[in-house]
């Protein structure tokens, strides 16, 4: 009943979904990772996708960034000068799409940044792919992309390698949200930080999310997590979507059995 | 007149695999509710009243049945109306009031209260004045304004979630027991609040432990009893 929901055309919401993926499957040899995966997220929402170890939803958030194709599928973004599937783009028009409409945060931040540049350059990295050349400006939008991210200035300048682990996700952060992209995906960002780093880091998310209405994506084995940050839930197992609907609805009234032993397993 | 709801032979069970039965909430229950309306839920414990609340707010889904609710877009079925949608009625226009505040880590009490003001795009500045007077409104003291909920006492952090669920004007407001567990004072103010909500055209349908408490809004009751289908009975 509940995929049933999620995939009915909506009656009052007129605005299109910011992001659509259609029948996305991937295999890697053997191993089916992503089986006819379907997805909607709306401009301003966020969806979290829970599901175990295995169960194909980093598999998909990296689908989203672009960092792999699927065997099937279609990916559909709706921003000006975007042709259709997404999956279709060659590696230059992914990798220009990816920096500048599209942030991502690693659980591991060695993916998402050079641990041995300083953090601001981390940040202006992004920036200048997009284009940007002039060293104040550079300057003054990494600072300013870091100070939203609340990382503490007077270590702007520090390298990653020398700073803690929620300090890196504030660099990767600030990194992702320093072109204000349309889609922010976020994989574990909070997974091996100790509890007050892990809430200072939601309470960042939260509050970009209301001060700039990004739309997010973000997966997390972390029911807790996905409880505080996301609208919809996508309940993945073993590459498929097993059930989704509004995240109260699927922490209160779990239907699929799967779910149901998540959400016994946590609370 | 156009009805705000109106709930045709719903029904719920809870399916339980881990246990492989179904758990039976409650069927037929039918009524219909206009604006400026306020429907009292009645019946002993366990009966099903807050979870029929749920069930309308959709953080349950039905088993069977429909709840047409009366937009200025048409009517629409609540009971299978698509995600997307329920979110923006609940952004804009159906409330859930429960005694239980969900507080998040390190977001002040001000700002939990106006957060459904900033995402209806007030302004940072005038939505925090607007919570500070709810605030004050239901008795929280001016001292923990600024602090984090999550430490409070049962009874202010209910302040601080009644002051958010009714900051903004809603068209339907579910209220599953809202005055437990509250001083006086705020009882005060939440009855005045619902009351000056009702005159406004908001339709109300609530469980209450005291209804003697909102014995004067009550337009009509429920009862809802076990395994029976419930009466709708004018007052």
């Amino acid at each position: 009943m509940t995929a049933a929901l999620a995939l009915r055309a909506p009656q009052l919401m007129t605005t299109p979904p910011l992001l659509t993926m259609t029948g996305v499957s991937r295999r890697y040899s053997d191993v089916v990772a992503l089986d006819d995966v379907s997805a909607m997220v709306y401009p301003g929402e966020v969806l979290g996708i829970v599901g175990e170890s295995g169960s194909g939803k980093s598999t998909l958030l990296r689908m989203m960034n672009l960092e792999d194709t699927p065997d099937a599928g279609d990916y559909r973004l709706a921003l000006p000068g975007l042709p259709g599937n997404l999956f279709e783009l060659d590696r230059f028009a992914r990798r220009m799409l990816c920096a500048t409409r599209i942030g991502i945060v690693y659980q591991n931040p060695h993916l998402g940044l050079l641990m041995k540049n300083s953090s601001s350059g981390n940040v202006a990295e992004r920036l200048l792919i997009a284009g940007e050349r002039s060293f104040a400006a550079l300057r003054g939008r990494a600072r300013e992309a870091l100070n939203a991210s609340e990382f503490p200035l007077e270590r702007m300048d520090a390298r990653p390698i020398e700073l803690s682990g929620g300090m890196q996700q504030r660099v990767q952060l600030a990194k992702a949200i320093a072109l204000e992209p349309a889609l922010l995906l976020l994989d574990e960002p909070t997974t091996g930080l100790d509890v007050s780093v892990q809430a200072l880091v939601l309470d960042t998310l939260k509050r970009l999310q209301r001060d700039r209405a990004i739309t997010m994506v973000i997966v997390s084995h972390d029911l807790g997590v996905i409880r505080t940050m996301a609208d919809r839930v996508m309940v993945m197992r073993r590459g498929r979507v097993v059930e989704q609907g509004l995240a109260d609805q699927i922490f209160q009234d779990p239907q699929h059995d799967y779910t149901q032993q998540l959400v016994h397993a946590k609370l | 007149m156009i009805p705000v709801l109106q709930v045709e032979n719903l029904a719920k069970h809870f399916q339980m695999h881990h246990l492989g039965q179904r758990l039976h909430a409650f069927d037929g229950i039918n009524f219909t509710l206009h604006a400026g309306e306020f429907l009292l839920l009645r019946g002993p414990n366990g009966v099903g009243k807050s979870t029929l609340l749920r069930t309308l707010y959709r953080s349950y889904l039905p088993r069977a049945g429909h709840m047409w609710y009366h937009t200025t877009e048409g009517r629409i079925d609540l009971a299978v109306a698509a995600d997307v949608d329920i979110a923006l009625l609940r952004r804009r226009e159906i409330g859930f009031v429960t005694q239980f505040l969900i507080a998040r880590p390190r977001v002040a009490a001000e700002d939990i209260v106006a957060e459904p003001l900033r995402r209806a795009g007030i302004p940072a500045a005038e939505a925090t004045e607007e919570a500070r007077r709810w605030l004050a409104e239901f008795g929280v003291k001016r001292d923990l304004w600024r602090a984090y909920p999550t430490t409070f006492s049962g009874g202010e952090q209910q302040k601080v979630n009644l002051a958010r669920a009714l900051i903004l004007p809603q068209r339907l407001l579910l209220l599953d027991e809202p005055t437990a567990s509250l001083d006086a004072g705020a009882r005060a103010a939440l009855i005045r609040r619902l009351a000056d909500l009702k005159a406004a055209g908001v339709a109300m349908i609530g469980v209450f432990h005291h209804p003697g408490d909102v014995a004067g809004l009550i337009d009509r009751e429920i009862e809802l009893t076990a395994q029976e289908v419930p009466e709708d009975v004018a007052v």
